[in-house]
């Protein structure tokens, strides 16, 4: 009986399952921009292609199966070779192939062509981060905006605890506590807190690195996938036509670590002037930002404004290294609650968190000082840590 | 001095008759015995992948252990599974096919086996300490691409460095004894041109491991350089470069995947003009082709990295030569579809297995084309579309060939035949869940979903579930095998098979008795 309730829920399951793959995507995008055009219609014409070489060999093949079998009384025959058929069936593909790779070269060429470009971005993968910094547009060549994107799906959606500290002890359950899993946003794991902004009708080179190991930003709309290494810089270039405003999502496509799988894109694509003016506002924003910075240098906050601000920060910088328990995961990655630099003297920790080490990434010029003196304070004064230090922007600035 | 005329009641029982054989057919089990067990480990991780990905959301493993699975699951399953498989297979046939007495060098054979154990067992304990909850084993994906592997590398990488050294050097000494076999004891008359393809493809695949095995030990001493001795061979801050580490790696691994798949071509040459009862068609032809893919295999690496940024030129030129690989592939399996045309089928399990793999190692064929085109590939690189090519060509290809391989030899060695319901069974289970496995991670892979990642985004939700649902089938499918293999083995369960096996089998092999004695070809056969 028990089974079979079983099966039967199984089975309800299966029926839901495949009745939901009518919204399910089968083949490649066929994407917004002329490059990705091409690359659908390559990759449509080199479907095709195999479709029916598939269905000739294999239709030979099946016919032999079928009619040549010892069981309705065929003989065999003794031929095994012969050069003329050899040689056609050398010749034919080979020129099938010529076929197939004029368009492809014409379709790599354009791809490679990087000039006359009137937006540049540099994208700056960092584990598991992107980094967008919009260098020149049009004749402006100092553009000064820059910001970092990262995933926005709350933590509660992702990590459903089907199992507690059970199977796999080092697994993530060991962690979690929270029991009911919430239903997944449309966007799960596609979204991002602040997405590139781009210009339609513009052609835009992206300078593409990295900071620490090697990611792939990929972004199927614009048919881009470019690794990003670590000390070298790659260049390619996308033109969004006029007339596709809208979103575009990707993800990162070179294992880089844990979260791999949580370093999305998102774009949004905006009309010429919608984006001259986001980009004008972004400036002056920045500006803006710039000088409450240095202003905040010399102003003081209370330890609760810090301890507040602080945690979230350190939730949104840290915590997917050290955990929002301050636990770490040893030994890669060291806990904070308890630790000899957190409790220790505060220049050192200071000086640990703008400078990185090893694999600790460095923060200087990545946090602005508020932010920064934010974290130091609560990272100090939160869990099992009571030093009772309270961190100030003025002592990150003045950390030399 | 005692008479010795190398009777077989001389050899040692026990635990060193295992330690201390120079057989070729004892150390070929031995091969065989090791290769599946690590094709069961492998492919329990394989099943923990699967089972992680068959919702989204992370449920089961941590992300980082989720990478050490496919980490560990791709290194066992290439280097443990796979490779072991074929030199096993090696060992037992090549010297009954050839009429020699064993292998040319069999101390070095007995060696290059007992490398093997250790060097798994190595890797396998640093997974095992994690496990535990003590550090981390090696988490960068089979590739293990720099810096992810040397800066940021967990401490066990040094393990995993010590342990390629170890299959490195096991493999370049089984790759020298073969050839030094094959070139020096053929029984007389026994010219090149009448050799049969299973030892021809050996014989080029070994030069394939004596080129590329020392690049890949060059890429893990310059990682172990960089890691502990202040060098930057992949460190741009030291003047390296990253990428320089994945022209080396793949230097040595476009070769591997041939060395993973020759073996295949030749089993299969041998299987279907025995069930087609007709000779192989284009005998020569298939020569020339294994030999213009081994000569090719060297010069396309870099089709693995058109993402990376190549140049022009360097994108044009592997993009040109990878296409190329395509005409010798065609004309192989053109030869096979010849073969079967106006034969007389039957379909035993290894005939079954072998048909199998003429149509799925061609779908992944077909799909190896169309990665070849490197705008396309752009798109394709790093998706689950590589991730069901490859498993196309070395799961329905290298593995199913194996299968083949097995079933058809495997009465010369037990003297009995199979059980035919189990071994039926096995390939009908496996063929169909293989498939539902594989198949569908194209189309993931189109629609965008990258691989190596431990949860997805809910689009790709309905195909993980089944491929997963695939997954398990698969991995249960494979316990038929064991359970074929442990009732082979009872020696007095089965028909007694003939000298011949197969009605229509033909080669030295078969003129053995079955089983096979301890010692055959002590006097070389005579060929006419
Ligand atoms: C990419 C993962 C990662 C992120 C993100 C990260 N850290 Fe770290 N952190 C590390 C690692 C790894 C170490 C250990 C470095 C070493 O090997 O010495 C470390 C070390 C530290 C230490 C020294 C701890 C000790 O006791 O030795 C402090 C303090 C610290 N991090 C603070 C921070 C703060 C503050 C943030 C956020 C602004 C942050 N980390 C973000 C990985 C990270
Ligand atoms: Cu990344």
């Amino acid at each position: 009986m028990r089974l079979g309730s079983k099966c039967l829920q199984l089975l309800s399951l299966l029926a839901i399952s495949s009745f939901a793959f009518a919204q399910t995507q089968f083949d490649m995008t066929p994407g917004v921009t002329n490059i990705s055009h091409e690359i659908y219609g390559l990759h449509r014409l080199m479907f095709n292609w195999c479709i029916g070489i598939g269905v000739v060999v294999f239709g030979v093949m099946f016919y032999s199966i079928l009619r040549h079998r010892k069981s309705v009384g065929h003989q065999a025959a003794h031929f095994h070779e012969s050069t003329l058929v050899e040689i056609i069936w050398t010749i034919i593909p080979f020129v099938i192939l010529i076929g197939m790779a004029i368009p492809a070269t014409k379709t790599l060429i354009a791809m490679n062509d990087t000039s006359k470009s009137a937006l540049t971005i540099k994208i700056t993968g960092s584990q598991w981060k992107w980094h967008y910094d919009y260098l020149e547009y049009n004749d402006n060549n100092k553009v000064n905006v820059g910001f970092l994107s990262q995933l926005s799906t709350p933590r509660n959606q992702i990590e459903v605890p089907i199992r507690k500290a059970g199977l796999f002890p080092s697994g993530i359950g060991a962690h979690t506590e929270n029991t009911a899993a919430p239903q997944k946003d449309a966007h799960y794991l596609l979204e991002v807190d602040r997405p590139l902004v781009l210009p339609t009708g513009k052609k835009i080179r992206f300078l593409i690195t990295s900071d620490d190991v090697i990611h792939s930003w990929w972004v199927p709309a614009l048919a881009i996938k470019r690794d990003a290494v670590p000390g070298f810089v790659n260049e390619v270039w996308a033109l969004i036509p006029a007339g596709k405003e809208g979103t575009y999502r990707g993800q990162c496509a070179e294992l880089c670590g844990k979260d791999h799988g949580f370093m999305p894109i998102v774009i949004e694509a905006k009309s010429e002037t919608d984006f001259a003016q986001w980009l004008k506002d972004q400036e002056a924003i920045a500006q803006h930002e710039a000088a409450e910075a240095a202003n905040s240098v010399t102003a003081k906050f209370s330890k609760e404004e810090l301890m507040e601000e602080g945690q979230e920060n350190y939730l949104a910088n840290c915590a997917m290294c050290h955990q929002p328990g301050g636990t770490g995961l040893p030994p890669a990655i060291p806990a904070l609650s308890g630790s000899k630099i957190a409790n220790g003297p505060v220049a050192l920790h200071i000086e640990t968190v703008l400078n990185g080490r090893n694999q600790m990434p460095k923060f200087k010029g990545v946090l602005s000082p508020k932010v920064l003196a934010s974290i130091i304070t609560y990272e100090r004064n939160a869990w099992a840590n009571h030093t009772g230090d309270l961190v100030q922007p003025s002592d990150i600035v003045n950390n030399k | 001095m005692s008479d010795h005329h190398g009777h077989d009641h001389h050899h040692a029982t026990g635990i060193k008759r295992w330690l201390f054989t120079t057989n070729h057919k004892d150390i070929g089990t031995m091969y065989l015995v090791f290769s599946l067990v690590m094709f069961l480990t492998g492919g329990l991780m394989a099943m923990a992948i699967r089972a992680e990905l068959m919702y989204p959301g992370l449920q089961l493993l941590d992300p980082n252990f989720f990478n050490q699975m496919t980490t560990i699951h791709g290194l066992i399953m290439v280097f443990g599974a796979v490779m072991p498989a074929f030199v096993g297979l090696a060992n037992w046939m090549i010297p009954l096919m050839i009429g020699a007495p064993d292998m040319a060098l069999p101390r070095l054979n007995n060696w290059s086996f007992w490398i093997l154990p250790f060097a798994f067992s190595l890797l396998i304990y640093a997974l095992i300490q994690s496990m535990l909850g003590h550090g981390s084993a090696p988490n960068f994906g089979w590739t293990f691409y720099a810096p992810l592997s040397t800066k940021y590398g967990p401490p066990s990488t040094d393990f995993f460095i010590f342990s390629v050294h170890m299959m490195g050097i096991s493999s370049i000494m089984g790759a020298i004894n073969i050839i030094v076999t094959i070139f020096n004891l053929r029984a007389p008359g026994m010219t090149m041109m009448k050799l049969p393809l299973f030892v021809w493809t050996w014989l080029i695949t070994p030069y394939l491991l004596i080129a590329g095995m020392p690049v890949l030990a060059g890429t893990v001493t310059m990682m172990l350089m960089d890691r502990h001795f202040g060098t930057s061979f992949f460190d741009a801050a030291g003047g390296g470069d990253p990428v320089l580490f994945q022209h080396v790696f793949w230097f040595f691994g476009h070769p591997e995947v041939y060395i993973m798949i020759l073996p295949s071509f030749g089993i299969v040459s041998a299987i279907i003009p025995t069930f087609a009862r007709k000779p192989l068609f284009g005998y020569a032809s298939m020569v020339y082709a294994t030999a213009s893919i081994a000569f090719l295999s060297f010069v396309v690496w870099a089709h693995h990295m058109f993402t990376t940024g190549l140049p022009l030129a360097g994108s044009l030129f592997f993009m040109y030569m990878t296409m190329l690989i395509a005409v010798p592939t065609g004309v192989k399996v053109f030869n096979w579809v010849a073969t079967l045309w106006r034969g007389s089928i039957t379909f035993e399990v290894p005939m079954l297995f072998s048909l199998a793999f003429v149509v799925l190692f061609t779908i992944g064929g077909l799909s190896g084309l169309m990665l070849a085109i490197a705008p396309a590939d752009q798109q394709y690189q790093d998706t689950y579309f590589v991730v069901a090519h490859f498993h196309y060509v070395l799961v329905t290809g290298a593995i199913f060939g194996i299968f083949a391989g097995v079933y058809y030899w495997i009465p010369k060695w037990t003297g009995v035949m199979f059980n035919e319901a189990i071994a039926k069974a096995h390939f009908w289970c496996s063929l169909v869940t293989v498939n539902l496995l594989f198949f569908p991670m194209h189309f993931v892979g189109l629609a965008g979903m990258p691989r190596r990642i431990p949860d997805y985004s809910t689009q790709f939700a309905d195909f993980n579930f089944w491929i997963s649902i695939g997954g398990f089938g698969f991995g249960l499918s494979q316990l038929l095998f064991v359970w074929m293999l442990w009732k082979a083995c009872q020696q007095r369960q089965g028909i007694k098979a003939s000298n011949q096996v197969w009605e229509g089998a033909e080669g030295l092999e078969w003129t053995l008795p079955s089983p096979t004695p301890y010692h055959t070809f002590e006097t070389p056969p005579l060929i006419k």
